[in-house]
């Protein structure tokens, strides 16, 4: 199979600049990061299926020899375009909602966690371990 | 027969999902149409399952495409005992739900509840039957855009918070799957399952291993195995009791029945991949259940046992023998059923206490000595006492574990030992502070979402009542282990020799 250098290079480069978004605290860079891989993903998965070739129509002269495209991953890419487009949606609903509710752009603590961290120890299990000692 | 039935499970939830949007105004009519499908597919795989297991594994091709180009249905033992098992649990939470009153939605003026549910129920009813690796993607898309909904459903600061961290992982976990799937694809030039199983045993060594550890990482993720579990016990305890139910039963089952297709199908003998399942088990297993023990809040705690026992269902998986795939097996079963009964019960105490903070209540047992005992035998089975289905599952995986005879197996043992009694510990420890000891005053939650008053609530007959029934259900587990092991075993035999499965899609 042979490939395309700049595609691949594209692909490399939607990934990094992707990842490096989603390890960000503000939610429309992390909102933004992953529409860039999803954007890597799909170009990756279009890559797949080969070299470009002549629209594989049915019944299109020249069909049944070489130089056709692929059409199976061009169809896969579509379904996951529309997915991420339609869950990319519900991420910026829900980045709005949570900038109603608190004020904010960052993603939030979990503040559960904080308190388990935080916690001491139970009375009575301190003054047994005190006694073993 | 089962070109018409095998569509079903997926067709049926979703037509009743858009006609449930319709009904959007008619409460008893969405409610009565949703407990009438999902009891539908219920029958519809228990035939499945007769079919699979007499006949062999039921194979549709949709639209009449031939199998390598063409998305093929495949019902084969395993995927109708889940699917079986799925649609029982659905069905008991929903009645659980009707009860409680999520499904009305008290706060949108939409019923957004019900279609939201039978997406769900579609997505893991595609997820389990599905042949093709891409419709997988799909199957699990469609199963977190409904879990999305169901996650943020009251729309609070909590839930919106929660709901944030796991849409990112869903999403993140979503672009690894396109990934994998596109790697798959120019590595074999197929994404249809059975075809790329044949195809793989052409392809090199070191690509078949990266292709193995990606799929790995992408369900991985979807079924919170070390590392890659904090997602879970932060946002699911959030949600309403009975969304993280069928959450914590079945969305992480769908990552583990993936993992346990792929690697037995795609990657039959990788010694390789064997470790690496049989080391994450083991971290698994002892991390989770370590976060479980300081955990002061019922649900929380509950959901880091979520994390700890899928590493027990690794472990089968990661021995890779007749045997240890059958405990396997029987452990997803048994966990899908214990661990929904215990959130659900948790909602119950959540209903009576006003809080699911262990420090803050006690006494529950004068008060409400029904709920003490739903509580105490499904936690009792996750801990594994005998003669419960926990013990009964475990005891095959401790049996295949001591049988591998490799270091890393025998680690397993000992820490799948050592995590049952952390676990025994863990719930009892929890048993005793909500229901033992002087009652404690009701101080409910300030945050409270459901708007409930704790004080003049009575806790609905029907929410009871499929508690009851879901306990129950554990229970019968017991009583069926002999026929359901055979079963059980006979899957496992299925998916070390794969070539039947390959022989009857690509027919």
């Amino acid at each position: 199979m042979t490939g395309n250098i700049v595609l691949a290079l594209l692909t490399g480069l939607l990934y990094t600049v992707g990842t490096y978004l989603l390890l960000q605290r503000t939610l429309v860079r992390i909102v933004i990061g992953l529409g860039l891989l999803g954007h890597g993903a799909n170009l990756l998965l279009l890559q797949s299926g080969g070299p470009p070739g002549i629209a594989p129509f049915s019944g299109a002269p020249g069909l049944a020899g070489d130089g056709v495209a692929d059409p199976l991953p061009q169809a896969m890419v579509l379904t996951a375009v529309v997915i991420t487009f339609a869950v990319s949606a519900f991420l910026l609903a829900l980045a709005y909602r949570s900038w109603v509710l608190t004020g904010d752009d960052e993603v939030q603590d979990d503040v559960e966690d904080a308190r388990v961290a935080q916690a001491r120890p139970h009375p009575h299990a301190h003054a047994a371990w005190e006694e073993e000692l | 027969m089962t070109r018409v039935l095998l569509p079903l499970p997926v067709v049926l939830p979703l037509l009743a999902a858009g006609l449930s949007i319709a009904l959007g105004r008619h409460r008893q009519l969405q409610r009565l149409m949703s407990v009438l499908t999902l009891a539908a597919v219920a029958c519809i795989a228990g035939v499945l399952l007769r079919i699979a297991d007499t006949t062999g594994p039921a194979v549709v091709q949709l639209g009449g495409w031939a199998a390598p180009a063409g998305i093929s249905l495949v019902a084969d033992r395993l995927s109708a005992l889940l699917l079986l098992v799925s649609a029982l649990v659905l069905l008991a939470v929903l009645l659980y739900a009707i009860g409680q009153g999520t499904a009305d939605g008290r706060r949108s003026a939409v019923a957004v509840f019900h279609p939201c549910y039978l997406v769900l129920a579609a997505g893991i009813a595609m997820a389990f039957l599905t042949g093709d690796l891409f419709n997988l993607f799909v199957a699990f898309e469609v199963m977190l855009v409904a879990s999305y909904v169901l996650i943020t459903l009251d729309g609070g600061a909590a839930q919106v918070r929660a709901g944030m961290t796991y849409v990112v992982v869903s999403l993140l976990a979503s672009v690894l799957f396109v990934t994998a799937i596109g790697l798959v694809y120019a590595a074999t030039g197929t994404v249809n399952m059975a075809d790329a199983a044949v195809r793989l045993a052409d392809v090199p060594e070191g690509v078949r291993l990266v292709l193995g550890l990606v799929l790995m990482v992408v369900f991985g993720i979807k079924a919170a195995v070390f590392p890659l579990f904090s997602w879970l016990p932060d946002s699911y305890p959030t949600a309403p009791s009975p969304v993280t139910a069928v959450f914590a039963g079945l969305l992480t089952k769908v990552g583990v029945y993936a993992l346990l297709r792929t690697q037995t199908l795609l990657f039959p003998d990788s010694r390789v991949l064997s470790q690496v399942l049989l080391a994450l088990a083991v971290l698994t297993m002892v991390v989770g259940i370590l976060g479980a023990l300081v955990q002061d809040d019922l649900k929380r705690l509950l959901s880091f046992t979520v994390v700890s026992h899928i590493g027990y269902m690794l472990f089968g998986l990661g021995l890779a023998t007749a045997a240890g795939l059958a405990g396997a097996i029987l452990y997803t079963v048994h966990h899908i059923v214990v661990q929904t009964t215990l959130f659900l019960v948790a909602g119950l105490v959540e209903r009576r206490t006003g809080t699911s903070s262990l420090q803050r209540s006690g006494g529950l047992q004068h008060v409400a000595p029904v709920l003490a005992v739903l509580y105490l035998l499904p936690a009792l089975s996750l801990a594994g006492i005998p003669p419960l289905s926990g013990f009964l599952a475990k005891l095959g995986l401790l049996q295949a574990g001591v049988a591998d005879g490799r270091p890393l197996a025998a680690t397993a043992v000992v820490a799948a030992i050592a995590t049952s009694l952390l676990t025994l510990y863990a719930v009892g420890r929890a048993w005793s502070e909500v229901f033992w000891g002087p009652v404690a005053a009701v101080v409910p939650d300030a945050d409270r979402s459901d708007g409930v008053d704790v004080a003049t609530a009575r806790t609905p007959r029907l929410m009871t009542g499929a508690a009851v029934t879901a306990v129950v259900g554990g229970l019968a587990l017991t009583v069926v282990a002999g026929p359901l092991y055979g079963l059980t075993a006979r899957a496992a035999e299925d998916l070390v020799t794969p070539d039947r499965y390959v022989q009857v899609v690509l027919r």
